[in-house]
């Protein structure tokens, strides 16, 4: 006999992958951005 | 519109404009995905599943958004040249390949309860992977022009012609037969019941409001590579 799907367990698992994507998204763009910027700032200075 | 075509001035409007569209994006995203969760009722047909939409069809807009915006922005790069529009073009591609990523998987998660199977090869599902490979291709291609030093209307033509794809995603349940429903939203009009409705839409603006975010962040790292190498450029011709 086939076990009925729990619905839940593809709403958590569809919630993880698009939250965690997310913020994966914007916090490597930031961190790429800070990075950038602050070697921009350090060529100047020299 | 011409001003902010001044990497100066955009620089000045970023700074601010970066924070507070990642900041208002992440409370509207957080607050519409607990709304979707905890106070929306399940569907009468896909029952809890339907919770998904509040994921999926923003990460779909995003993914089609993301090469509207890369084709705008490489139209005004061929035809007005301006020097932001090729930086605006390249931001957009890695933040609208990782939503049309998250469109498909979430879809195809989706689709194992609701249809029986994780993929069907049908016009939205294969046009939409497709939507995926161009973005692959973009980003591959402009990181070749830079790295060669080639002509940066090579990725603006790619991205223009990839345009041809977005129209054929929107229609491709209307025109082929597809397990995948039909539109749901079209101009003034809305099948969707009122209580999945605004959820949706404040979903929606919240992820809008991050992709805007993330764009520009990722416009000032480009803007600020730029600078830094043509800074380097300018010292080593001067020692």
């Amino acid at each position: 006999m086939r076990e009925a799907l729990d619905q839940w367990d593809f709403v958590v698992a569809a919630y993880a992958t698009g939250i965690i994507g997310t913020l994966a998204l914007a916090g490597w763009s930031w961190l790429a951005m800070c990075r950038a910027e602050a070697r921009r700032d350090r060529i100047k200075r020299r | 519109m011409h001003g902010f075509a001044n990497p100066t001035r955009f620089l000045k409007l970023a700074r601010w404009l970066t924070p507070l569209l990642l900041g208002s994006g992440l409370v509207v995203a957080a607050i519409a995905l607990a709304w979707g969760l905890f106070a929306v009722p399940p569907d009468r047909l896909m029952g809890d599943t339907v919770r998904i939409l509040f994921i999926h069809v923003p990460a779909a807009w995003l993914g089609m958004g993301g090469w509207t915006a890369i084709a705008i922005a490489s139209l005004v790069e061929l035809v007005w040249r301006h020097p932001l529009a090729t930086v605006a073009a390249r931001a957009a591609a890695v933040p609208g390949a990782g939503f049309t990523a998250i469109c498909l998987l979430t879809g195809s998660i989706w689709a194992r309860p609701t249809w029986g199977t994780w993929w069907v090869w049908d016009g939205r599902l294969t046009s939409f992977l497709v939507l995926l490979f161009l973005y692959f291709a973009y980003i591959a291609l402009a990181g070749a022009v830079e790295r060669d030093g080639a002509s940066s209307r090579i990725p603006a033509i790619f991205g223009l012609v990839g345009a041809v794809n977005v129209p054929i995603i929107n229609r491709s349940v209307v025109w082929w037969n597809s397990l995948h429903q039909p539109p749901s939203i079209t101009i003034g009009k809305s099948a969707i019941d009122p209580a999945f409705l605004w959820p949706l839409l404040a979903a929606t603006i919240g992820f809008s409001l991050l992709f805007g975010g993330i764009v520009l962040a990722r416009m000032r790292m480009l803007l600020a590579d730029i600078q830094a190498e043509a800074r380097l450029r300018r010292k080593a011709m001067e020692a």
